[in-house]
């Protein structure tokens, strides 16, 4: 889905995602070392169950939210790959706070 | 707890430029930013490209080239700088210090400033297109950061839609790159030159933006990436992921294949932090969003929290510039920096330019017109992402008596998932308008409260101020 200009010079990071072990790059997001990955969604809404992927990579959308070393609820956008994480995917909504951050009370 | 004169959030244009100043005066500066590395949106990853991939210079063009001095500069300034940094509440009373809560490597921290610049810039305006929320549907930017930070780019083929000239520059920076883009969309209206005419005296003050303009049309024009004009009813089409992409131009009906698709309508204000401390905003009829009102100083209205760059308008890099140069001086000024002797004729300076580079907005924004559409919409598409809104039950909250977003937030829940509304505030506006007959500003915007990021459990339990 996504290709790598030749780059000769960056240096391998090794992750894991739901187990699997990928290799992404030096300077990656999380949210862009799965989409180099070629993993194709990386939450499901809680609502529906749908299949989302990043969609702003800039830190608004929240669409690339994972869980990462245990923390669920990163943007992975926003977070550098690093080696040894363990990343898995966010289905629904997770019950931890900031889950509905700025939830209203109206 | 740190203290500092000026606490500055984000570090772009505005930021950097706004700390490097800041520190020429003589004030003490913490700058606070979400993300890794220093440059903003439109300098993302400058450092890194400059130092290990001078080649990729030469494709992300000039005025990506341009932002290593710039990083350079803000280095250079002895401003602290927190990276990687989430500002996740910002007390400002009025009078006395202001107060803001970063979660920063794992621990939760809190600055106490004499004065708070918002540098947080502009983000994308969402695109709430039928299938918008596929994977495999992207913002244009998106995939601009990705191939800044990453050297990444979506697979054959790649389908570009929208208006705006970040549509253009990136088109041609695939172009450049060798990067393959099987279509342009153009969904700029008819007639938009024709709206753009009366503007453009007062525009050519801003030469050096046009001349780049008609640079990136022609470059678009000679690569022989086959645009679409005049682009209408676009829909993004699959199932688990985008397939094809639909549309009308030119009175036709046509389907492309697409492995991805970045829309772009132009880019707003990031709103959230200047709506989290409750300053007056205004809608801007010409841009179609809404923007904090500033003092001619920077100011917001609420005293000593100061907003420079696109977060208070659109107006681009060199604008954001001078805007944080300006705002770093007169906040220099209120809180009594010494080391100012030319201070008043660099603020003179600073205006001139900033003036010059807003003389060329009015054409642009007539140029690449924002989209009249989204205030119109119904049926079944998505506006707000999280919770899964459609248009229609925002016009059915309006037609239940919900008279504004925060109404139609507590009957459909829209604007209360993880993106606090950034997604669908500006859509939830401009439906709620159109079905009112009232004009946005007499309709308003979400509240917004903290915490305005993800907050863990560890990083609450952190929170002691005693750090």
């Amino acid at each position: 889905m996504f290709r790598r200009l030749p780059d000769p010079r960056t240096r391998a990071v090794h992750f894991t995602f739901e187990g699997e072990n990928l290799t992404a790059q030096d300077g990656d997001s999380v949210a862009a070392a799965l989409l180099a990955a070629g993993i194709g969604h990386s939450r499901t809404t809680p609502k529906s169950g749908a299949a989302r992927a990043p969609y702003c990579m800039m830190g608004v959308c929240f669409e690339c939210l994972v869980e990462i070393d245990g923390v669920a609820n990163r943007q992975g956008c926003l977070v550098a790959v690093r080696d040894g994480m363990k990343v898995r995917r966010q289905l629904g909504a997770p019950g931890l706070p900031g889950a509905a951050a700025g939830e209203g009370s109206e | 707890m740190t203290r500092t004169d000026l606490a500055i959030i984000g570090a772009g244009p505005a930021g950097m430029e706004a700390a490097a100043t800041a520190r020429e005066v003589g004030l003490s500066v913490l700058l606070i930013d979400e993300q890794p590395e220093p440059g903003g949106q439109i300098w993302r990853a400058i450092e890194r490209n400059a130092t290990q991939r001078p080649e990729s210079l030469a494709f992300l063009g000039p005025d990506y080239a341009a932002g290593s001095m710039r990083t350079d500069r803000f280095r250079a300034s002895g401003a602290g700088y927190w990276p990687s940094a989430m500002v996740w509440h910002l007390d400002s009373p009025s009078e006395g210090e202001k107060t803001i809560i970063v979660a920063w490597d794992g621990v939760t921290r809190q600055v106490q400033a004499r004065a708070v610049l918002i540098a947080t810039g502009a983000m994308e305006r969402p695109v709430p297109v039928p299938g918008w929320t596929l994977p495999g549907v992207m913002t244009i930017g998106a995939a601009q950061t990705m191939l800044k930070s990453s050297g990444l780019y979506p697979d054959a083929p790649l389908v570009l839609a929208g208006c705006g000239p970040l549509l253009l520059l990136f088109a041609a920076q695939c172009h450049a790159a060798g990067i393959p883009v099987a279509a342009v969309l153009d969904t700029t209206p008819p007639g938009a030159a024709l709206r753009g005419l009366p503007h453009l005296p007062k525009a050519l003050f801003g030469w050096r933006t046009l001349l780049k303009g008609r640079r990136l049309m022609r470059a678009l024009a000679r690569s022989g990436i086959p645009v679409y004009r005049q682009v209408q009813e676009l829909e993004a089409l699959g199932t688990e992921r985008l397939k094809n992409v639909r549309f009308r131009s030119a009175g036709q009906s046509v389907s492309l294949e697409a492995t991805a698709l970045l829309l772009h309508e132009g880019v707003v204000p990031n709103p959230q932090l200047t709506r989290l401390i409750g300053c007056e905003h205004r809608w801007n009829s010409a841009q179609r969003c809404f923007h904090p009102v500033l003092s001619d100083r920077g100011e917001t209205s609420v005293p000593g929290v100061f907003v420079a760059g696109d977060g208070g308008g659109i107006g681009g890099a060199l604008a954001a510039e001078y805007a944080g140069r300006i705002a770093a001086l007169e906040i220099a000024e209120e809180l009594g920096a010494v080391n100012r002797p030319s201070g008043d004729i660099e603020i003179v300076k600073a205006r001139d330019h900033l003036r010059a580079e807003m003389a060329v907005r009015p054409l642009l924004d007539a140029l690449y017109p924002p989209p009249a559409w989204i205030g119109k919409l119904d049926g079944d598409v998505p506006v707000c992402r999280c919770e899964e809104v459609s248009a229609r039950a925002v016009r059915g909250a309006a037609a239940d008596g919900a008279p504004g977003p925060n109404q139609a937030k507590a009957f459909l829940r829209a604007g209360m998932g993880p993106c606090q509304g950034r997604m669908c505030g500006l859509t939830v506006t401009e439906i709620l308008a159109d079905a009112h007959g009232k004009e946005p500003d007499a309709i308003g915007y979400y509240r917004i409260r903290p915490p305005i990021k993800p907050v863990t459990v560890g990083e609450l339990a952190a929170l002691d101020g005693a750090d």
